[in-house]
């Protein structure tokens, strides 16, 4: 009867002990996830404490100066928006394009696994050899020189994994039933993917979009080994004039700067009032990509509360 | 008379639309393969990339090679190409690249594969949907940004602790680094633990097993190919991160194994280079891709490694 009632003890004991590695592991996973969020607190605060004072209208009205205190990121953040534009205006046809392709046309055969071996790899290629794809190619095989149209370039290739990924998932999520309804209305293949897949698609599609130019927006490493330079003190041309022919390209081929690289430059020098401009300008930046990240998350979120087919 | 006529007339009619209908038919054919073959361009410049980077890679590589043997690249145990006696070895980038991401993978590893099992196995529900977005934020952040941290914050940080440590060290870029590989190693894993099949856990709780030994004897051994896939993954991106490196870890080339030293990365160096005015086609101008090429290499190794892992977990269930 009591070596009975000491076995039951025994193994509650036992129970105990084993359900206190539950707590302590928990406890862990916590305190793992808090290294992350001290992290990223630290991060920020950094540069809200070192940079929040240079953070003013002039400082994004001014160009990069030797003095510091009246440098400024106008021509960063000028150079970073076209650079943007070029980027989008390649990367989003050409992956929504591509996706398109896998995900409705592609025939199963060795050439479409190749494409998708090469979309899974490209995704690991590390962002400076894409620098040196674009210097050997962009730079000085096709003669654009460091400019603005090969930098946009360069990024839209980094990106576009990116957006061939989100495009599939977002394609693959339409039920094949959407499909069968437009071809048997006599719809053909192309109406069937304009007028169904891609609207359904499309908040899915912009997601990763948004993801990925977020990423190409913080992308340091290729632009500066495409040789851009780092003093510039002076705008592109302005792609739009008061006489005819109204238009003007002439911005694709202009030197240029962006973000990153007006970070780098500033965080490289020794002086402590340069690097003050640093973390103002890096604070800018990472406001930027939260932003964009947030709204790829919040897009996404709502994407997945409101369709229900 | 009159009604043959007519029937000419019906018979013109009918034929004109069926002969209009095939031609629109064939003009809408037409149409869908040309938007099909336009579509397959898009899709075939992911292939032109690969290949493109693949030429320009071997093709500056072939001109250094003709010049410096590849034995003396893969031996020499000095990196001076800019010096008046210039000197070719990989092997100090080399080890600076190794030690850099070895520190990264010191913090990455165990605080992805914690922060997954906790996430996959143990978090509420509450924990779960505000914490993926942060790591996915925390993941998002510019590495430039990441480069300031570790200079300005950690490495006067870790000079408390270590007052010998210079100002440029390989162990506070590693550090952050391996912050910034976090997310990339907890989603992948988790998505992994998150493929094994509920019956497997529901069995381990029926043999009672607690949600600890369940985790760790359970799920982990069967999405243990996935969580390595993390690994691997992991270990690539480390190995190509460069401006933390290029910021915090200074561009001085140092045949070292010791983290509390400064030394150049493969990928800092090409930083460096760029950021020089070499002349197009010069040795100098061709040693980045030499040292692109290494680089690339090395990460296709591990990414090969991890798509094969990926592949094998896929097929267990």
């Amino acid at each position: 009867m009591s070596s009975a009632s000491t076995n039951v003890r025994e193994i509650r004991a036992l129970i105990a002990a084993h359900k206190r590695w539950d707590v302590v592991f928990a406890l862990l996973g916590l305190l793992a996830l808090m290294v992350g969020v001290l992290t990223f607190v630290a991060l920020f605060g950094q540069m809200v404490v070192d940079g929040a004072t240079r953070l003013s209208w002039d400082f994004f009205t001014s160009y990069p100066s030797r003095k510091a205190a009246q440098a400024g990121i106008l021509s960063a953040w000028v150079g970073s928006v076209l650079v943007m534009i070029v980027t989008a205006c390649a990367a989003v046809p050409l992956g929504v394009g591509a996706g398109v392709y896998l995900e409705e046309y592609a025939p199963r055969n060795w050439m479409t696994d190749l494409i998708e071996i090469n979309v899974t790899n490209l995704a690991g290629v590390p962002s400076i050899v894409y620098g040196l794809l674009a210097l050997g190619l962009f730079v000085y095989g096709f003669g654009l020189g460091q400019s603005i149209l090969t930098a946009g370039l360069t990024l839209a290739l980094l990106i576009l994994p990116v957006v061939i990924v989100a495009t599939r998932e977002a394609i693959r999520a339409i039920p094949a039933a959407i499909r069968e309804g437009s071809y048997a209305l006599g719809a053909t293949q192309w109406q069937t993917t304009i007028h169904h897949i891609l609207p359904y698609s499309m908040a899915g599609i912009i997601t990763g979009v948004i993801i990925g130019m977020s990423r190409a927006i913080g992308e340091t490493a290729p632009i500066i080994t495409i040789g851009a330079l780092t003093f510039i003190a002076f705008l592109p041309p302005s792609p739009v004039s008061a006489t005819p022919p109204f238009l003007s390209f002439e911005w694709l081929l202009s030197p240029f700067t962006v973000m990153p690289i007006q970070m780098f430059n500033w965080t490289s020098r020794p002086e402590a009032a340069f690097q003050h401009n640093a973390a103002a300008a890096g604070l800018v930046l990472v406001v930027m990509t939260l932003a964009m990240n947030g709204l790829a998350i919040y897009l996404r979120y709502r994407l997945r509360k409101n369709i229900k087919w | 008379m009159s009604s043959t006529f007519q029937a000419d007339a019906i018979d013109v009619v009918a034929e004109h639309t069926i002969s209009d209908r095939l031609a629109r038919r064939r003009l809408r054919h037409a149409k869908e393969r040309l938007i099909e073959f336009i579509l397959f361009l898009a899709a075939s410049v992911s292939v032109a990339t690969t290949i493109g980077i693949v030429l320009i890679l071997l093709k500056e590589s072939y001109d250094f090679f003709q010049v410096v043997s590849i034995w003396a690249f893969l031996t020499d145990t000095m990196w001076t190409p800019l010096f008046s006696e210039p000197r070719y070895g990989i092997l100090p980038l080399l080890s600076g690249t190794l030690v850099s991401s070895a520190v990264a993978l010191l913090v990455a590893i165990p605080l992805g594969t914690i922060i997954a099992i906790y996430l996959s196995e143990f978090a509420p529900f509450g924990v779960r949907e505000v914490a993926k977005p942060f790591l996915e934020l925390l993941a998002g952040v510019p590495t430039i940004v990441y480069g300031y941290f570790a200079l300005l914050f950690v490495t006067p940080l870790l000079q408390q602790l270590i007052p010998s440590l210079p100002g440029f060290n390989l162990l506070s870029a590693g550090i952050v680094m391996g912050i910034m590989i976090i997310p990339t190693v907890s989603s992948v894993s988790e998505d992994a633990m998150r493929a094994v099949p509920m019956a497997l856990r529901e069995g381990s709780y029926a043999m009672g097993a607690t949600r600890f030994q369940t985790a760790i004897r359970v799920v982990t051994p069967a999405a243990f190919s996935g969580i390595a896939a993390a690994y691997i993954l992991g270990i690539s991106r480390a190995v190509g991160e460069t401006m933390i490196l290029a910021v915090a870890a200074g561009m001085q080339p140092n045949l070292t194994w010791n983290p509390l030293e400064p030394a150049a990365t493969i990928t800092a160096y090409i930083v460096q280079v760029a950021l020089g005015d070499l002349p197009h086609g010069s040795i100098g101008y061709q040693t980045i891709f030499a040292a692109g090429l290494t680089l690339a290499l090395v990460t296709l190794c591990f990414n090969v490694l991890g798509h094969l892992l990926r592949k094998r977990y896929r097929q267990a269930y």
